[in-house]
């Protein structure tokens, strides 16, 4: 079961309106929104990859469930 | 040598067909017989010399089991196989026909140690000896692979390593869980990877044993474990299953049942990173991916983050050249509109009015300047005219106004009788004059009267 993926939507729905854009008949108007909408997209994505920080644990299953410890390299 | 008799080794081969004739005379009747001929100077026939050896061996060696390694080996399209068993200092021809190779659990090659266990016999058409193999298993480490393959052919043959099971791995993980060994230089191999091309992740250490006893079922439990978690915590995207090289006993954990049914029956999309790239496990059969070392298996799991920015700086770029393009069309063409004829018609057209408008006006304004020119002259005419006309200015000149005593100008002497007074008006002053005598034009004519 694969989850909804922002990233990859996000990714996805700016190629989709960059194409939009460059290939079909569209109005001033709706190309302001295309755009206005394109560049938040961009932005958003840059700022996801670019400010990550590398998050690791360490998962045991116990009885009770599972117990998660910080992972130390 | 064992002498069981040959009915009894038969037995456990009750199928198996003989191929090779035998006499029925016991060993003893025949060492005797050959010392005789040799004695007794008879001559063999070549023939007779073969079949009697061939004889002594299948008798002297019942069906035997023989260690060795397999060279020269060749599958004959007849489907009979042909090899040498050999040793350090000998060798040995040996065949294997093709009823009893179909039963073989493994695939004979070169180089193989393996056990035959078969009937020395002579061949006797050619005089060589051989070793008719009846049945044959891998020598020592060869169990190991005689059990891979045993394994795999049950597993391909349940399905588990059907492609079109094979689920594709996600693109942008959000989580990545990794059975490995928690302590093992693998898994930091991994994790740095990771961190330097898409640290946008949470990576999520499943531990297990990665070879020794209970291998196999620490590892296939941290699988389940993970999918445990996914399906009733927080969805995992992708899971590493690895460890770093070894010898293949080391990763023989990975070559076992428990871990490949676990793979099977993983809902999260696997990669299997077993050892270097030449190994190849059942591990590696069953997951949905195969990754050739564990730090392949990173790279494979997440994308370069990196390499997307640039992607997406370019998309931006795009995403600004086309609308400054689509501006540009739209204003161009605003301004053909604007510059075309159908809106300039009523500008020209009044242009054209305001033109005509100027060019009467000027027309006008010409006339009019003319014609009062024209009034001032004739005015001006008139006036002087006038003025010559004024009677003062002719009483200057010397001639003088008559009038009767009446008033009435006298144009004609008939107007006035001799005695008459009339009144003489002068350019100053005036007389009050008799007329003496008056003299009548006709037709200009002057006709004196009076007196």
């Amino acid at each position: 079961m694969r989850m909804e993926l922002k990233l990859e939507k996000a990714l996805e729905r700016l190629e989709e309106i960059v194409q939009q854009l460059e290939q079909q008949e569209v109005s001033l108007d709706d190309s302001l929104k295309l755009f206005e909408e394109g560049v938040k997209l961009a932005d958003s994505v840059q700022k996801k990859l670019s400010e990550a920080q590398l998050r690791i644990k360490k998962v045991v299953s116990e009885a009770q469930g599972f117990r998660t410890e910080d992972f130390e390299i | 040598m064992n002498r069981k008799s040959q009915s009894e080794q038969l037995s456990f081969f009750a199928e198996a067909p003989r191929r090779s004739r035998s006499r029925k005379s016991p060993p003893e009747e025949k060492i005797s017989q050959a010392e005789e001929r040799s004695s007794s100077a008879e001559v063999y026939t070549v023939s007779q010399l073969n079949s009697e050896i061939h004889d002594l061996l299948e008798t002297g060696f019942s069906p035997i089991w023989l260690e060795g390694e397999i060279s020269n080996f060749r599958h004959h399209t007849s489907g009979h196989m042909y090899f040498t068993l050999k040793d350090e200092s000998a060798e040995i021809d040996a065949v294997m026909f093709s009823d009893l190779n179909e039963l073989l659990e493994f695939d004979p090659n070169d180089g193989q140690k393996v056990l035959a266990f078969g009937q020395v016999t002579l061949y006797e058409k050619r005089g060589k000896y051989q070793i008719e193999v009846q049945q044959m298993k891998p020598a020592g480490i060869g169990k190991l692979q005689l059990e891979f393959e045993k394994l795999k052919a049950r597993l391909q043959a349940e399905g588990l390593f059907d492609p079109d099971i094979k689920k594709p791995i996600p693109r942008f993980p959000e989580r990545i869980a990794i059975v490995t060994s928690a302590e093992a230089a693998a898994l930091r191999d991994m994790l740095k990877i990771i961190s330097q091309r898409y640290p946008a992740v949470e990576v999520l250490v499943f531990p297990a044993k990665v070879q020794g006893e209970g291998a196999a079922q620490e590892i296939a439990h941290s699988i389940r474990s993970a999918n445990l978690y996914h399906q009733t915590l927080k969805p995992i995207d992708t899971m590493i299953v690895g460890r770093g090289g070894g010898s293949l006993e080391d990763l023989w954990a990975f070559n076992e049942e428990p871990v490949a049914r676990a793979l099977f029956d993983s809902h999260i999309p696997t990669i299997s990173a077993v050892g270097h790239e030449v190994d190849v496990t059942i591990a590696d059969f069953v997951a949905d991916l195969r990754a050739p070392t564990p730090t392949a298996a990173a790279q494979l799991a997440v994308p370069d983050a990196h390499e997307i920015l640039l992607i997406l700086h370019e998309t931006y770029r795009r995403l600004v050249r086309t609308q400054k393009l689509h501006f540009d069309q739209c204003r161009m063409r605003l301004e053909l509109i604007l510059r075309s004829r159908g809106l300039h018609r009523p500008i020209e057209r009044m242009r054209e009015h305001q033109q005509s408008l100027d060019h009467l006006e000027d027309l006008l304004g010409r006339n009019t300047k003319q014609k009062l020119h024209n009034t001032h002259e004739r005015a001006h005419t008139l006036l002087q005219r006038l003025e010559s006309l004024n009677p003062a200015k002719v009483l200057q000149r010397g001639f003088s106004i008559v009038e009767t005593s009446e008033g009435k100008p006298v144009k004609s002497a008939k107007q006035v009788a001799v005695g008459d007074h009339v009144k003489v008006t002068l350019h100053h002053g005036r007389l009050i004059c008799d007329v003496k005598a008056k003299e009548e034009d006709s037709y200009g004519t002057q006709t004196r009267k009076g007196a």
